[in-house]
């Protein structure tokens, strides 16, 4: 069974190489050491920047010159945002959305 | 002793309940999703131990789809570290928001490090333990939640396998709209908007140059240039003393 023991090894790989990059920064700075003022005042504003890129990473793949437009993902994350600015409960918002879009895509907007 | 062991066992309980319900988003998404993975990589060839085994070990949302590729086609282990290095480089930049944050975690902060996907590390940025709580088991909770439900996810996905026929089309908006709810938490939050606006034009702009597959890192490295270069605008004096 080579076959298996090369997928086991491929798979180890890749394990090891998330965990390193998950784990690098923590070796660079590490808790008993003063972390350098820059590194810490991009600790403090990337995570905004990084939630910002996530939201885009998540539409990456929608198309806005083909149909549907974009019209189901804008309709969606605008019904996310004013349900969520309006009653502040995020099960509520996430809930009604995806369901909002899942029938916008599976039925309104089929292909 | 007894007493003492009692209370610890009431404060992880109560970590693990003030924990449960900030991870319900990501519990939708990550059960559809591994489900989603488990399905692909069995009709592969690989069946639900494979799933299992990789969903614990690897742990990785994106990096995990592109690995049923990777095991599929035969790719080379040059190729497959380069590829991993490249899907997951965004990591580093996780590590980087979170350095204070882990600080006395003790034996927890290895596994906290391991087990920052995409959605914990949301969560672990948006999510604030109620005063009563200890701070952190209730982070190693969420980190530990989320990854069970994705390993359920990807193992009952391994099961089903092509069986599987109801209609989950649009499900991983779930995704979608908890970023986007972690977004609007931020922007309420804080005064300034512009390291959100710099993370959201510099996201945008790399999208529409480099393309869907290969933006992430432009982005990562040009919001990173552009909030050095407005650092002076930013970085408050009474939080910088050493500056």
């Amino acid at each position: 069974m080579t076959g298996a023991i090369r997928a086991l090894l491929v798979i180890a790989l890749i394990a090891l190489v998330t965990f390193f990059t998950r784990l690098l920064p923590f070796v660079l700075f590490p808790e008993g050491k003063e972390t350098p003022p820059y590194v810490r005042y991009l600790g403090k504003v990337l995570p905004f920047a990084i939630i910002a890129m996530l939201v885009v990473y998540c539409l990456k793949g929608t198309s806005l010159l083909t149909w549907p437009y974009g019209l189901p993902e804008l309709i969606a994350v605008a019904a996310v945002v004013a349900l969520h600015v309006w009653k502040k409960n995020t099960l509520l918002s996430i809930g009604v959305g995806t369901v909002l879009y899942m029938v916008l895509v599976q039925f309104v907007f089929a292909t | 002793m007894q007493k003492e062991t009692s209370a610890k066992a009431q404060k992880v309980k109560l970590a693990l309940r003030a924990a449960f319900p900030m991870t319900i988003p990501v519990m939708v998404g990550y059960l559809f999703l591994g489900a989603a993975f488990g399905i692909l990589l069995e009709s592969k060839g690989y069946g639900f131990g494979w799933a299992a085994l990789m969903s614990v070990i690897v742990y990785a949302g994106s990096m995990q789809f592109v690995a049923v590729d990777l095991l599929a086609t035969g790719a080379g282990f040059l190729q497959v570290a380069l590829m991993t290095l490249m899907v997951n480089i965004r990591h580093v930049f996780y590590g980087l928001s979170l350095l204070g944050k882990f600080q006395n975690f003790g034996a927890k902060k290895p596994y906290m490090i391991f087990s920052l996907s995409d959605e914990t590390f949301s969560l672990l940025c948006s999510a604030e333990p109620p005063k009563n709580v200890d701070r952190s088991w209730f982070f190693f909770f969420i980190a530990l939640l989320d990854q069970l439900y994705w390993i359920v996810g990807s193992v009952v996905g391994g099961l089903l396998g092509s069986s599987f026929s109801f209609n989950t089309q649009g499900i991983d908006f779930a995704m979608t709209a908890l970023f986007v709810v972690i977004f609007v938490n931020q922007w309420r939050e804080t005064k300034s908007h512009a390291p959100a606006l710099a993370g959201l034009a510099c996201s945008v702009v790399c999208l529409l140059l480099f393309g869907a597959d290969n933006f992430i890192l432009p982005a990562l490295i040009s919001m990173v240039v552009l909030l050095t270069v407005v650092r002076k605008r930013l970085d408050r004096p009474e939080e910088e003393a050493t500056t």
